[in-house]
């Protein structure tokens, strides 16, 4: 927008709650709201399009369709019906991750709601990331936990589907224990992991780091400056050049 | 015909004996058949209340999946599973008010206007493999098994998804194994269904009548097709036992474990662990086991 003055602008009418406000084309879903003079608070997080806090729901006129999307990503549209929602509330089951087992059981157990999902798909309408959220609740219904963190991955936990489930159910929780099972307790060790782990504790990296604690900030910030950085397009076979920190 | 598996939910959790000796089977005989990429539980139960049109949506939503994936049949293992398929399937074609309304819900899924035929596994065997073509494969006929074969409700009511009228088709598939069998009227009532857990008393009586006319028969085995049957028959069996002390017990198998074992399959693949120690018990001392070890 820079300097130009508001009656350059082109203006665009939305709905923000029900009441019409006249605000610049072209912003975000998010930036019309605060154009308009709201301040959020919750609902709105990195505005960079990552963390998820900012999923929003909107119409368009004469259109029965629920619209979904990141606030901070989506442009604003004329006559959109639009409202920021902070939060919406599902509950989380709690368990101590070392004494649960990877299986369906654990998930029956924790999530019984989980036998009131109808298949009708609502949820993975809703996403904004275009998960297939009903079909990983289908596929923990039948134990598949693997599967099931796959499909889910690309979640953030917005809670949209929930909002929309007829079964009452919290998707996106069931899913994070779904990932939480898979990554922790399914998939492979690391072995390069424990290696490094193991280096750690035995102070192979206790120098290097009592080097840059004694530096004054002059020093920091030349070492800061000049660091090796991976190059944008590097391919698969860059390796840096500096490998104190890699496993001997 | 180009056919999808749909093998539902229990099938993967507490009834892989059915479907790892049934895709075990299929193998040995030649058949390849492919498991759905995306679905969903049918639901389990076919909604009977005329108004309620969301508990069909489950089941068309797998029929969906499987005209999507260019398949002119399903193919189903479960009782369940087959029952509720094939009369949302009926339902989309009978009754075309029902149908748009399920459709137009529906608005992200292509239409569904009962393109996708859903055929049981047994009714399968029979019209592609053929009983015939089944003995020549058999390696171990279960010559000193004299099974009565159970089959329960969703196998055969309502009359337009019953696999057969007045079925023998079990008995059938039975004798191509070699088996002997014995048809009970008993084994063409219903299980108990979910009454073992709302209204276990009704559900003994119930058992107990079955069990008498199994035991009557002189049957020293049970084959069945459902996993709630096999629920009430198999795993509930010995409570049954332990208030009748004039009946005896009867290993239930799934016809499928049957199969795979008379077509000389290494028993691992069947799970018997699943069924109780006796139904395993039983055919080693018969000799029909073959183990991947020996
Ligand atoms: S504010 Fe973080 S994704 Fe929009």
């Amino acid at each position: 927008m820079g300097d130009k003055k508001q009656d350059e602008l082109q203006m665009i009418p939305v709905y923000i709650m029900g009441k019409k406000y006249d605000v610049p084309a072209e912003l975000t879903i998010m930036k019309a709201m605060e154009y308009a003079g709201y301040q959020l608070i919750r609902g709105c997080g990195c505005r960079g399009g990552v963390c998820g806090a900012c999923a929003t729901v909107y119409r368009k006129a004469g259109d029965y369709k629920i619209y979904t999307g990141l606030a901070c990503q989506t442009v604003a549209e004329p006559e959109m019906y639009l409202a920021q929602l902070p939060f919406y509330p599902a509950n989380r089951a709690t368990y101590k991750f070392d004494e649960i087992e990877a299986q369906a059981e654990t998930i029956f157990a924790l999530y019984p709601e989980l036998f009131r999902c109808v298949a009708c798909n609502a949820c993975t309408k809703v996403c904004p990331m275009d998960v297939q959220v009903m079909d990983y609740i289908a596929e923990l219904k039948r134990g598949d936990i693997e599967k099931a963190a796959k499909t889910s991955f690309d979640c953030i936990q917005c809670g949209l589907c929930a909002s929309r489930c007829m079964g009452e159910l919290p998707q996106y929780h069931i899913a994070q224990l779904a990932r939480r099972l898979a990554g922790g307790k399914l998939a492979p060790r690391s072995e390069h992991m424990a290696e490094i782990v193991r280096q750690i504790n035995d102070g192979a990296f206790d120098k290097w780091i009592a080097d840059l604690k004694a530096m004054d900030q002059d020093q920091l910030k030349e070492v800061y400056s000049n660091r090796e950085m991976e190059p944008h397009m590097g391919d698969e076979n860059w390796r840096p050049k500096e490998n104190r920190g890699l496993v001997s | 015909m180009k056919l999808a598996y749909y093998p539902g939910c229990t099938l993967k959790t507490k009834a892989r004996n059915l479907e790892d000796s049934a895709l075990a089977a299929l193998k040995a005989l030649s058949i390849e058949v492919k498991e759905l990429d995306r679905w969903n539980c049918c639901g389990a139960v076919f909604s009977l209340a005329d108004d309620d049109l969301i508990h069909h949506i489950a089941p068309v939503r797998n029929l969906i999946r499987a005209q999507e994936e260019g398949c002119e049949g399903i193919l189903t293992l479960c009782s369940q599973c087959y029952n509720t398929l094939a009369r949302a399937h009926n339902l989309m074609i009978d009754d075309e008010e029902k149908r748009d309304t399920i459709n137009r819900f529906m608005d992200e899924e292509p239409d569904y206007k009962g393109e996708v035929q859903v055929i049981h596994y047994l009714t399968y065997l029979r019209d592609h493999v053929g009983w015939d073509a089944l003995r020549e494969k058999v390696k171990t006929p279960l010559r000193d098994l004299r099974v009565a074969p159970f089959y329960g409700c969703s196998l055969l009511r309502p009359d337009d998804v019953a696999i057969e009228k007045d079925p023998t088709i079990l008995e059938e598939f039975l004798s191509a194994l070699g088996a002997q069998t014995v048809s009970l009227t008993e084994a063409r009532e219903c299980c108990g269904s979910y009454q073992s857990l709302a209204n276990p008393d009704a559900e003994q009586q119930r058992l107990g009548k079955i069990f008498g006319a199994v035991n009557r028969s002189g049957a020293n085995a049970i084959a069945l097709s459902c996993p709630m049957c096999e629920y009430n028959l198999g795993r509930q069996q010995h409570q049954l036992l332990e208030q009748n002390a004039n009946l005896t017990a009867t290993p239930t198998y799934y016809f499928t474990q049957l199969l795979a074992v008379a077509l000389g399959i290494e028993a691992g693949v069947c799970h018997f662990d699943l069924n109780g120690k006796p139904a395993f018990e039983l055919l080693k001392e018969k000799s029909y086991i073959v183990s991947a070890a020996s």
